[in-house]
């Protein structure tokens, strides 16, 4: 499948009825295979007449209690963060996905990982966090979003598949579970009708005194360190005897791996730490890491975004270098050998 | 070659592989000797269409018309004016690589009636691991509509089931009774079922009218 269509595919085996959306290159296929589908499940599939309409659908459907998802690409991100910011306020589950495409401003459609400042510091405003889950295989793509909706309800707030144009748009096989195993989130605090017989449910981000959303922020933060605690993924490919470890996420993982292993021909000892969180990030995995190897370098399709949180996991123990190509340019696995053959001095 | 007219027009779902066989054909064809023009017809597809393929074609002597605009920033769905020009070569054939489904199918629909003045082959490239096209059925509703937006009739199947890299000789006879099947609903013949040149070979014999193919459309750390 298509990655785009395998997480509209995941989506609905998942439980997700209710989308609303706007079309985007490099995203489009996953609004359209919605479109298809939807109507024949009894779903909803709505084409808004903006991203931010979208989004504001989905903060609706949220609060009703379903399970709900928009999808976008990095400039429609941008059009949806007053909405996210939102559903995050009223403390709602969601899925939200960026295909990435290069910017800044309207950028271009060629794939991208730019936005990773956007998605784990600063998608709308305000004290508040997404979960981020960075796929780096059509495969992966199917069980994020299972995870990210399980995860969403479990800690209502809103989570992000951070993906980009060169997964979206890629064939691979991909296998989906016989019978989706969906985690059922009991959810009393949904506006779906009191029928009389309880109080009513408020669904709401505005606090009229200062304490009391100082309150309700700091009991948000609190959900946040259990989610730091309990929730980090990460993969180590060939990190046991690694004395260069390269950190990068996503689709450049598959470069930075086919790297790894030339360089490991040549006798370079090399391994890759991949975060499939990029929050929580695996902060204490990468400090437990410069423990061992003695250089670290970052790969990413920016100009370095996610190498300031190993800079910080690192914490000065060991030199951090990047390499990257951006605006909608892919580091070639030749390009990325040269800098781990510069760093391993061969 | 496979029984083809000199215009030879590539369809099917998005991602069934129509790019890979028209690069396939179109090497092929030129290595008999005559002229051959491919055009790329995907302004529905941003990424993994023949435009990328420009130098190998310049190697070996093909002529690449595409989107002005394809591979570059700029997501206009415009075609050239030099596609017209196609329909007035005397020799040598055009393969067009049409873009996924009937959305992809509609920038085909506006040169039916140049069409209709030709002989020509429209081919319906299918993958029975394609997860929407795995029933006859299915794969035959989608031609309706990739039929219905493009105005014009297929007139042959091309079986090219595969799994990508995870493809296995296994997997391409598997594929055997359903391409049949779709056929016979679709009152179409099977063209060629293709397979890697690996296996190629090896199902010879086995499975009917094989087209030997290389892979030319992959990632970038295949």
């Amino acid at each position: 499948m298509k990655g785009n269509e395998a997480m509209a595919e995941a989506a609905i085996q998942a439980g997700c009825r209710h989308f609303f959306g706007y079309p985007i290159t490099p995203q489009t296929e996953l609004s359209a295979y919605m479109a298809k589908k939807m109507p024949k499940i009894g779903g909803t599939f709505l084409q808004a007449e903006s991203e931010i309409a979208a989004i504001n659908m989905v903060l609706g459907a949220a609060s009703a209690g379903v399970r709900a998802m928009t999808s976008s690409s990095s400039p429609g991100i941008s059009l949806k963060s007053e909405g996210v910011s939102y559903i995050a306020g009223s403390d709602l589950p969601c899925v939200l996905i960026n295909v990435q495409r290069g910017g800044p401003g309207l950028g271009g459609i060629q794939p991208s990982q730019a936005d990773y400042w956007q998605a784990t510091k600063a998608l709308g405003h305000g004290d508040y966090q997404l979960l981020v889950f960075a796929p780096s295989t059509v495969q992966e793509m199917v069980s994020l979003i299972f995870k990210a909706f399980d995860k969403a309800d479990e800690y209502r707030m809103p989570a992000m598949i951070l993906a980009d144009g060169m997964l979206g748009q890629m064939m691979e096989p991909v296998e989906f579970p016989e019978k989706a195993e969906v985690a059922k989130v009991e959810k009393p605090w949904a506006t779906n009708g009191h029928q009389g017989k309880r109080a009513h449910n408020v669904v709401n981000s505005l606090y009229l005194q200062a304490p009391e959303l100082e309150k309700h922020v700091v009991e948000r933060f609190k959900r946040y360190d259990i989610v730091k605690a309990n929730e980090v993924m990460v993969e180590n490919y060939k990190m046991e005897d690694a004395e260069v470890a390269v950190v990068t996420y996503g689709a450049t993982s598959r470069i930075v791996k086919s790297a790894v292993n030339s360089a490991r021909a040549l006798g370079i000892k090399v391994g890759c730490i991949r975060p499939i969180t990029l929050w929580p990030f695996p902060e204490k995995e990468i400090a437990a890491a410069a423990d061992k190897v003695q250089k670290f370098l970052c790969v990413e399709m920016s100009m370095g975004q996610m190498v300031e949180d190993v800079r910080l996991a690192v914490n000065g123990k060991k030199p951090v270098e990047f390499f990257g190509r951006t605006g909608g340019v892919i580091p070639t696995p030749a390009e990325v050998l040269e800098q781990i053959k510069k760093l391993a001095g061969k | 070659m496979l029984g083809l007219e000199r215009y030879i027009v590539v369809t099917g779902h998005y991602g069934s592989g129509k790019t890979n066989l028209a690069v396939n054909l179109a090497f092929d064809l030129r290595k008999q000797g005559l002229p051959v023009t491919v055009v790329d017809l995907d302004i529905v597809n941003p990424y993994f269409r023949t435009a990328d393929f420009r130098k190998l074609f310049e190697e070996q002597g093909i002529t690449l018309i595409a989107p002005p605009f394809a591979n570059s920033n700029l997501d206009l769905p415009v075609l050239s004016a030099e596609v017209f020009s196609v329909f007035a070569q005397k020799e040598g054939y055009v393969i067009f690589d049409v873009g996924g489904d009937d959305a992809g199918a509609v920038a085909l629909g506006m040169f039916r009636a140049h069409f209709e003045r030709i002989s020509y082959s429209m081919l319906y490239v299918i993958n029975r691991y394609r997860y929407l096209t795995r029933s006859a059925e299915e794969a035959c509703e989608l031609l309706c509509e990739i039929e219905a937006a493009s105005r014009l009739k297929a007139t042959g199947v091309v079986n090219n089931s595969n799994l990508a890299r995870g493809t296995e000789a296994k997997d391409i006879v598997a594929s055997a009774e359903f391409a049949q099947q779709v056929c016979d609903k679709l009152k179409l013949p099977l063209i060629c079922t293709a397979a890697v040149r690996p296996f190629a070979d090896e199902l010879q014999g086995k499975v009917e009218n094989i087209y030997p193919v290389d892979i030319y459309v992959k990632s970038v750390w295949d």
